[in-house]
């Protein structure tokens, strides 16, 4: 009897979590993972079985693939450089040093920013002629460049926005982690006579570690996330150069009201995301946790 | 006792039966002046008609506005009345979600209404012998010119170009270079992000050619006078070199202009009050100039009304916008924002004539109108404008040839339109 009741107990505990989920998460990527298979429903035609029309459409569709391979890109672009940059950052303000409150505060101002403001500032930063940039730029001779009206600088452009973007915000995990790191340790190293190099290395890296494979779902689930900045600056273009997968999902399914065809792409974004996140937890983790 | 409080009940509900709600989705990005206008209208319609109320709702730009519009008329519950792209005409009737102004229209008055408006501004309000959409807030691309830079550079400061050669020659002037080579001023900036095509009908339309048949159903992206005017476009930097290569983005065009980094260029109407209060310089308003002949689109915003609506609603959202479009308010109107004023009565009236006498700028979009055309719009409007401004980026970046680059939007808004031919 007693034990039924603790199952009913337990069961309500995460009833109202589950039901969220349920609600929230699972039957919207079910219902999309349906409406993939059928075709986009119109008042004067009825949405239909096509099975798997959308997706064969997809394989056709170079702007699909153009978006996919932005955002690999784009990912390989911001997620090793903001990490490494946040563990640099943290580890500088974590030290002893004058000013040291002042320093994380301006560290960590650009995640407090919305991105959409961001988007903003940046916009004319990168204006050509006498933007930021250009004014830098001009110091040393160098020839004006279009910096977000060519092909070949407006994703790298984006991507150092989202980059300054996110740093502060990993910084701030580090930050947290190298202060729960016992000083009995690094004490230790030193009485062994242990170089700064070597205490990072062997002590600090490996004692983040955790923090590392948290930060880094975080920036792999944002590199796919993140649209905002392409909406005011960019909109995808020139010529679809800055075009992200969930851009492109958003402008099929709410620009041209193709809902099964962002539907099929939706399950494209999610199957992805799933698949980093099997690595990540499934294989990643197993191997830095030291306890 | 009693019988006084049933009275009060039923007088009550008669009046609440009375009152019909109109809900009024307008587009507008940021609060501010605009708002303030339109919610003015609203209490001044209100005052007149007591038993109507007119509920606006900002609802963000064009692109939040439909999309809000469309999901709201799936969920079933859309506005009554909407302000919309002029484009969004296919869409909207292909989601059934409007219906003409004609089911409504039945007296004499009503039908001279309709025609009080510039027919250049019909043009993307009427398909298959209806009017779907009602005029607003309309523009058109005009040139701007910076009167001091002419004078600079030895020109008449008084006197934009006139056609093609003129502007090339003319921009060939007002292009400065400094010592190490790099270009300090422009001579020309067309704009080329977000929504090139519309730039790009000005290019076209004075190379004599129209991009879309009337019923929307067929492109002419790869017509030579097509792929000719995209030449020109793209020869501005590429071959003049009058203008910054790659892709101009448009948010930052007049800022250029006021910066004076460029010497003309070419926008909206609605930037007029923009460039008015912020150009610390004289400035001049032309006409685009010609090619084979003098051209431009259209643009901007319609009245639509929404399909799932009462029939009381219906009528009084006629009345409120006829009342909003009146020849007084249409000139106020176009005076506190820059759209130009929609009928040709509005520009008779006394407010109007005082404007354009101390500021004649103003005057120019009218009389362009004459040669103004349909902005493109078709059926799965956004998706085959797409296909023609990833051509037209393509081309002025140089990844591919501007033939190349007409022939596969073409190519791929032919796939799109199959299905709506017939």
């Amino acid at each position: 009897m007693n034990r039924i009741t603790a199952q009913v107990h337990g069961w309500l505990l995460l009833l109202p979590a589950a039901v969220l989920l349920a609600v929230f998460t699972h039957y919207p990527a079910g219902a999309t993972l349906w409406h993939s298979f059928f075709s986009t429903p119109k008042p004067s035609r009825p949405g239909v079985f096509v099975g798997l029309d959308n997706y064969r459409g997809m394989v056709e569709d170079p702007v699909f693939w153009q978006s996919l391979a932005n955002n690999l890109w784009f990912a390989l672009g911001t997620i090793p450089v903001s990490i490494a940059l946040a563990l640099l950052m943290a580890v500088w303000v974590n030290g002893k040093l004058a000013g040291r409150a002042f320093l994380r505060l301006a560290y960590f101002t650009p995640t407090v920013l919305p991105m959409i403001a961001v988007a903003n500032i940046w916009l004319f930063f990168f204006t050509p002629q006498y933007g930021l940039l250009e004014q830098f730029t001009g110091l040393f001779g160098l020839p004006n460049h279009n910096w977000l009206g060519s092909r070949e600088s407006a994703l790298g452009c984006l991507i150092v926005v989202t980059v300054w973007k996110e740093a502060g915000f990993f910084m701030i995990f580090y930050l947290a982690a190298l202060q729960a790191i016992p000083p009995s340790l690094y004490e230790a190293a030193r009485i062994e006579g242990a170089g700064g190099w070597t205490v990072f290395r062997r002590i600090t890296f490996p004692l983040l570690m955790p923090t590392t494979l948290f930060v880094l779902v975080n920036a792999v689930i944002n590199s796919f996330r993140l649209v905002d900045h392409i909406v005011v600056m960019t909109r995808g273009g020139p010529d679809n150069a800055t075009s992200l997968l969930l851009y492109y999902i958003y402008e099929v399914g709410f620009k041209f009201w193709d809902v099964a065809y962002a539907s099929a792409l939706t399950m494209v974004l999610l199957v992805i995301l799933a698949a980093a996140a099997v690595v990540q937890f499934g294989f990643l983790e197993r191997r830095i946790h030291y306890r | 006792m009693k019988k006084l409080l049933f009275g009060i009940l039923a007088a009550l509900s008669l009046a609440a039966q009375a009152q019909t709600e109109i809900s009024f989705y307008y587009p507008v990005a940021v609060g501010g002046p605009i708002t303030k206008i339109i919610d003015g209208y609203a209490a001044a319609f209100e005052k007149e008609n007591p038993g109507i109320k007119v509920k606006p709702i900002y609802s963000g730009t064009y692109q939040e506005s439909i999309v809000k519009a469309l999901t709201a008329n799936k969920a079933g519950d859309p506005p009554v009345i909407s302000v919309l792209l002029s484009t969004d005409m296919y869409s909207l009737i292909d989601e059934d979600a409007i219906i003409p102004w004609d089911d409504l229209i039945k007296a004499e008055v009503d039908r001279a209404w309709v025609k009080s408006f510039f027919p250049g501004f019909m043009e993307n309000s009427q398909t298959g012998g209806k009017t779907w959409g009602i005029p607003f807030q309309r523009s058109t691309i005009v040139l701007y010119w910076n009167k001091e830079l002419f004078k600079e550079a030895g020109l008449d400061p008084n006197k934009a170009p006139a056609n093609w050669s003129e502007m090339v020659e003319y921009a060939r002037k007002l292009t400065k270079k400094d010592g190490s080579g790099n270009v300090a001023q422009w001579g020309l900036q067309v704009p080329s992000s977000g929504f090139p095509y519309w730039l790009f009908q000005g290019f076209t339309t004075q190379n004599n050619i129209v991009l879309m048949n009337k019923d929307g159903t067929q492109t002419y992206y790869d017509h030579p006078a097509v792929i000719e005017a995209l030449q020109f476009w793209v020869d501005l930097s590429r071959k003049h070199g009058v203008m910054k290569p790659g892709i101009i983005e448009w948010g930052t065009t007049p800022r250029d202009f006021f910066e004076r980094k460029v010497a003309m260029m070419w926008t909206t109407t609605g930037n007029l009050t923009n460039v008015r209060s912020n150009a610390k310089f004289d400035f001049g308003v032309a006409m685009l100039p010609a090619g084979k002949r003098r051209g431009t689109p259209t643009g901007g915003g319609n009245f639509y009304l929404f399909k799932k609506s009462s029939p009381q609603q219906r009528e009084a959202a006629l009345r409120f916008v006829r009342w909003i479009t009146s020849p007084e308010r249409a000139a106020q109107w176009g005076i506190d924002t820059g759209y130009v004023a929609v009928r040709g009565d509005a520009w008779d009236t006394p407010e109007m004539r005082k404007y354009v006498q101390g500021f004649p700028q103003a005057a120019v979009a009218r009389d362009q109108l004459q040669h103004a055309v349909a902005e493109l719009s078709t059926h799965d409007n956004q998706r085959v404008t797409k296909a023609l401004n990833d051509g037209l980026q393509a081309a002025l970046t140089g990844t591919k040839t501007a033939e190349a680059a007409m022939k596969d939007a073409q190519r791929e808004a032919e796939r799109i339109l199959k299905p709506y031919r017939k």
